[in-house]
């Protein structure tokens, strides 16, 4: 039963985290048809910003400075760099992108060292929310839940009430007729990457302090939110959504079944001796986006969400 | 009468709640050119799509010399004999013109995936491209890069590729469009030529080349055919004047 | 129109042309490797020289799938480990002697890696190759993830963290090499290197050569002219892959050892790297990527520790400013001092280049110094003799005058050329 509530709390909370993750890097997608490779180093731009501001000022005022000084540098990126390789394709972009990947973390370990910096859980949120089988559940990840769903209601807000939300709702459906809606797309293809980093960052704020703050934190982080757009339909935030939480729910479960399969298909006969027999359900769980998305890709090539394409 | 060389049996297609193609039935004789003609966004290209495999009809049939083929992939449509054009230029950019074409005549000469034997060794595979090539009077640009090429000879280029396996039924949506007149007789006299005993499909809006080429025209309208006639009758329907080529001037007879 | 004496014969290119565009590169660069060993090179050019061998078949075969495919892959690397773990097991099969595996020389151990890394690809690229573009780049990416997590659980064949190591002076000699010293191993490197540059090349040539080509540029088109692109991308993926395999056999005869970080993804991101800054529209551009990026590896690796942040900013600068490659900029080169009035293209192109290198000096000295800084261990820049640390104005002025002074060159350069 514990196992129950808490991979069901830690699982919507990680799931809430990949989709901050995931809704600007699908925002960016659909609407310039980029991949941005190095979406999961601005990520980790959040999470260090977050712990410089921190450091001098507070937790409270890094969670919304941090997020905007990524998204400024997303924007950046994008006014100088991406769009001078936009007429090249979007090979060239992807490929733009995963340099920024490399040059972000090479810098990212010449500011800050190439170990783990010590960003963490502001003390007035250091608490257990609550007990329960005597464990407790920490109220940070209450706190993450409660940002995440912030976050979706203003996204939500932004698209649907917003006069740049509606030129980008129009983007995600028709992608092909944004070219025609005159002069200010270069501007709001700028702003969508900017906040789509925004958005990363938000995330690297809230995780770093969850997980660890260091170099690595992307290379660990980027191909799990890949997995996640691409289980949910490249391009679609509702797929996105879904995948996330059901990323979030299969990790955080399979963290908690300690069985082996020797264990669990004894009845096959198979035992702890044999190489397969000795894996635990718990030393998958990192595996498990993966296997799910080959899972995905050969039961329904066009993800959760996706629209069949040729 | 033998079998049709394509017969389309209540073909439909909806995207969505749009419906484009409404319940078209046609047969095509072997050796038939026949003309599909219909103002813009009646679904012409549509049907074409459905005939050649790209979309697949939400109901109906399409048969080819008898063997049902709707629903197949595209590639084994083509296999079976039946090549299209597009109606915007579809080729092969970075490759030169020769490559094009050469690619095109692969499959027809029996050369399949191969990666065991030299493309350029095989004599049967280079004569087959000179030959579509001179068809095609590229041959002077044969080893221009395609996205180099004028646009005249793109849609030559386009027909090329299209010819070049050797179907015996070949749609061609609008090859003229957007030719000079000078380029558009250059054209259809190599569709004239290129289609010769064998089945023509083709989509054009200029009734010049359709009164002069076509045995047999369909009128296609909101995604019906509204009438399917030879062109003396054409020319002469009231209800084809109407809906389509309203007050358009008509060519008169051809000498 | 033309006459009747004309024929397909005219289209092709001449003998002479043929030779001098095909044969000849692959005779120099066979001559070049055959003189190598003359020189008398020193164990770390040896050493140096096995790498770029195996780098140059690696790089190619990505290109198979990148530049000709246009296939953008995140996990080439997965082929070339399995090819390579293949062929480490074959090594030691070959060692003890079981079943026919004693009969086999060493020397074919690549073919094993081959072998692997097709398999490899037959298996993997079954689901993959469904996609292409975008899609395919991810997936990629996880499959690679999934393998080497897999590595790490499989022991009999991964060997843990260790790896599996071998001894190659096992089993019959060939050519009378025992493959022992290092002078021997490199007749064998260079043997596969050419027979992998020849094979690669030979690919391009083939039927299915020619239509990787045509899916690369219009999948949909490839339908109508009777080819499947999904069979046509998974028959060049199974390829690419026993090349791949190829270059990770030769990579354990020359190392004896393969740990499962051969399949991470770091080689995968560093052969694409190769690839793609060499030129993935040329054929040779990734043989160009594969020895400048061998030798920064080895080389630059030694003299600062910041050599991966100059490896990101070469890339990044190749894909925005030299989509082309090393390999555009040569050739582009070649053909603008043929061109005419190459005095002034050539004067421009001086121009640029010495823009370019006062930009890496400006960049340089802030990246050394930064580290050093970083680092914290009270350590200086001293190039030449002068003493740059971070608080000193002189550092800042090297810094800024020649990055302005070189974005100012390059920027005019470009700007006389468009008034021309
Ligand atoms: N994939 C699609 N999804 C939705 N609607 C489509 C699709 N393809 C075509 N249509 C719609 O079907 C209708 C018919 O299009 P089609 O291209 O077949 O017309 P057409 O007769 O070829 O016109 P034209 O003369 O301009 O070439 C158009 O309204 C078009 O918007
Ligand atoms: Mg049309």
């Amino acid at each position: 039963m514990e196992t129950i509530v808490f991979g069901l709390l830690n699982g919507v909370s990680y799931g809430l985290l990949l989709f901050m993750l995931s809704s600007g890097l699908t925002l960016i997608f659909s609407m310039m048809g980029v991949l941005n490779f190095a979406h999961a180093a601005f990520y980790m731009l959040g999470a260090y910003f977050a712990f410089t501001i921190t450091g001098s000022t507070s937790f409270w005022i890094a969670l919304f400075i941090a997020p905007v000084l990524v998204g400024l540098i997303g924007a950046v990126v994008e006014r100088f760099g991406l769009r001078r390789v936009h007429p090249n394709g979007h090979v060239a972009e992807l490929l733009f992108t995963f340099g920024l990947a490399y040059l972000i973390e090479e810098i990212v370990k010449i500011v800050y060292g190439k170990t783990a910096v010590d960003y963490r859980v502001p003390d007035l949120l250091n608490f257990a929310a609550f007990e329960l089988y005597g464990a407790s559940f920490p109220a940070y990840r209450i706190f993450v839940i409660f940002i995440a769903v912030a976050m979706l209601v203003g996204l939500w807000f932004l698209l649907k009430r917003t006069r740049a939300g509606l030129i980008i709702q129009a983007a995600l459906t028709h992608p092909h007729m944004v070219g025609h809606l005159g002069h200010n797309v270069p501007f709001i293809f700028m702003m969508v990457f900017g906040i789509g980093c925004a958005l990363a960052g938000l995330a690297g704020v809230m995780a770093g302090n969850i997980f660890v703050t260091d170099p690595a934190m992307a290379v660990q982080m980027g191909p799990i939110v890949f997995v996640v757009v691409v289980v949910g339909g490249i391009g679609s935030l509702e797929g996105a959504f879904l995948a996330s939480l059901l990323i979030g729910l299969l990790q955080n479960f399979a963290v908690g079944i300690n069985l082996k399969f020797a264990e669990i298909f004894g009845f096959l006969g198979m035992t702890d001796l044999s190489e397969v027999g000795r894996i635990s359900v718990s030393s998958l769980a990192p595996v498990l986006p993966f296997l799910l998305l080959v899972l995905i890709l050969i039961f329904r090539p066009q993800g959760l969400m996706g629209e069949k394409e040729l | 009468m033998s079998t049709p060389a394509l017969s389309l049996k209540g073909l439909n297609k909806s995207f969505g709640p749009a419906k484009i193609i409404n319940e078209v039935s046609l047969d095509i004789a072997p050796g038939e050119r026949h003309a599909i003609i219909g103002p813009n966004g009646a679904g012409k290209s549509t049907l074409f799509n459905l005939i050649s495999g790209l979309y697949t009809p939400t109901s109906g049939t399409v048969e080819l010399n008898g063997e049902a083929i709707s629903g197949m992939p595209a590639h084994e449509i083509n296999k079976k004999g039946l090549s299209r054009s597009f109606q915007v230029s579809n080729i092969f950019t970075n490759m030169t013109v020769r490559e094009n074409v050469r690619c095109g005549v692969l499959h027809s000469m029996g050369q399949g995936y191969a990666w065991w034997r030299n493309i350029g060794s095989n004599k049967a595979v280079q004569q087959k491209t000179w030959e579509v090539l001179e068809h095609c009077a590229l041959t002077d640009k044969a080893n221009v890069p395609a996205a180099l090429l004028p646009y005249a000879d793109q849609r030559a280029l386009e027909i090329a590729i299209t010819i070049a396996g050797g179907a015996d039924v070949i749609l061609l949506d609008e090859p003229t469009a957007g030719m000079s007149h000078s380029e558009t007789e250059r054209a259809v006299n190599l569709i004239r030529r290129a289609s010769e005993g064998k089945t023509l499909v083709i989509v054009e809006h200029d009734m010049g080349v359709i009164f002069d080429l076509a045995d047999r025209i369909s009128v296609l309208v909101y995604g019906e055919i509204i009438a399917s006639a030879p062109p003396s009758e054409i020319r002469g329907d009231p209800a084809v004047r109407e809906a389509y080529l309203g007050d358009e001037e008509l060519p008169e007879e051809v000498a | 129109m033309s006459d009747t004496t004309r024929g397909f014969a005219d289209l092709a290119p001449s003998t002479g042309a043929k030779f001098r565009q095909r044969t000849l590169p692959i005779l120099i660069f066979a001559a070049i490797l055959f003189a190598i060993p003359m020189a008398g090179p020193s164990r770390t050019f040896y050493t140096l020289a096995h790498q770029m061998g195996i780098n140059i078949v690696f790089a190619l075969s990505y290109n198979m799938i990148l530049g000709k495919g246009g296939l953008l892959s995140f996990g080439h690397a997965v082929y070339f480990g399995l090819g390579g773990y293949l062929a480490m097991h074959a090594m030691n099969w070959i060692e003890d002697g079981v079943g026919i595996w004693g009969a086999i020389p060493m020397f074919f151990l690549p073919l094993v890696g081959f072998a692997g890394g097709a398999l490899a690809g037959a298996i993997i690229g079954w689901p993959s190759c469904r996609k292409a573009g975008t899609t395919f780049a991810m997936i990629s990416l996880g499959v690679a993830e999934l393998i080497f997590a897999a590595a790490f659980m499989f022991d009999s064949f991964f060997g843990g963290e260790q790896g599996i190591s071998g001894d190659r002076m096992n089993g019959i000699e060939l050519f009378g090499l025992s493959m022992g010293p290092i002078d021997e191993v490199y007749w064998f490197i260079a043997f596969w290197t050419v027979v992998g540059v020849i094979g690669m090349w030979a690919f391009t040539r083939t039927p299915l050569g020619k239509l990787s080509e045509a899916t690369r540029d219009n999948a949909q088109r490839v339908q109508f002219i009777g080819y499947n692109p999904q069979r046509v991308r998974y028959l060049v993926f199974i390829f690419a892959g026993g090349f791949a395999g190829l270059a990770g056999g030769m990579a354990a005869v020359n190392y004896e050892i393969f740990t499962p970080d051969a399949l991470s993804l770091v080689p995968s991101g560093f052969v694409l790297i190769m690839a793609y800054v060499g030129g993935i529209t040329y054929f040779v551009g990734p043989i160009f990527g594969a020895i400048l990026l061998t030798y920064m590896q080895s080389m630059l690796s030694d003299f600062t520790e910041a050599w991966l942040l100059y490896l990101g900013v070469l890339f990044i600068a190749i894909v925005m400013f030299a989509p082309r490659g090393i390999a555009g900029v040569v050739f582009g080169f070649l053909d603008g001092v043929r061109g005419e009035n190459p005095g002034r293209y050539f004067g421009r192109w001086i121009m640029r280049l010495v823009g370019i290198l006062l930009m890496l000096m400006g960049l340089i000295v802030l990246v050394e110094v930064s580290v050093r800084w970083s680092n914290g261990y009270g350590e200086v820049y001293e190039p030449f003799g002068l003493h740059l640390g971070h608080g000193n104005v002189l550092s800042w002025l090297l810094v800024i005058l020649p990055a302005v002074a070189g974005v100012w060159l390059t920027r005019f350069a470009s700007k006389e050329e468009e008034g021309q």
